[in-house]
């Protein structure tokens, strides 16, 4: 099992890989390393719908998202959104 | 994806208006996410079907694909992938959701 300072990580490298330009915060929401919330800043959100921003989301993380991670509550948003504040 | 597991899919997500596959039932939830994706849809007051997908593996992995969406719940409104918890609760407190549900 991926412990969860392995997984952060590896989330974390993945999304980067994916939005080179992402802010990302990760937060262990129960504490048993499959719960994750992710806010995610990135202008490569920008022009797409919320449900296409989550499935770029998804779809970096590919397989961690069929075993590790359990759940994943996701906020996406641009960085003009963020500056609305 | 066999076509015979699609065709089930596509019954139920075709066959309803607004359809829900979440983690047990409305009346018993699994899990917290499906449960609050229930309680919007009550509280909008709109008739849903669901399926339980933790009663069917085949069809719990034939959704996600269907989809290209790995979690659930998932809710589909005139045979439309509309989103999870997530998309459906910002779709809630933004009054998206009740005008495309009473639209």
């Amino acid at each position: 099992m991926m412990a969860n300072a392995n997984l952060k990580s590896e989330m974390e490298r993945r999304i980067t890989a994916a939005l080179p330009d992402a802010r990302i915060e990760l937060r262990d929401l129960t504490g048993t390393n499959d719960h994750w919330q992710a806010v995610i800043v990135s202008a490569g959100f920008e022009g797409k719908s919320p449900v296409a921003r989550q499935r770029a989301v998804f779809a970096a993380l590919g397989e961690l998202m069929n075993g590790p991670i359990h759940a994943l509550t996701l906020k996406t948003l641009t960085p003009a959104q963020i500056n609305q504040g | 994806m066999d076509e015979s597991l699609r065709t089930r899919i596509d019954a139920l997500v075709k066959g309803n208006d607004v359809f829900l596959f979440m983690k047990g039932s409305p009346g018993a939830p699994q899990c917290g996410f499906s449960a609050r994706v229930v309680d919007v849809l009550e509280d909008v007051g709109v008739p849903f079907a669901s399926f339980n997908i933790l009663s069917d593996a085949d069809i719990r992995q034939g959704v996600k694909d269907y989809a290209n969406w790995p979690t659930f719940p998932q809710l589909y409104v005139k045979g439309e992938f509309v989103g999870g918890c997530d998309i459906v609760t910002e779709m809630y407190a933004n009054g998206e959701l009740q005008s495309l549900l009473k639209g």
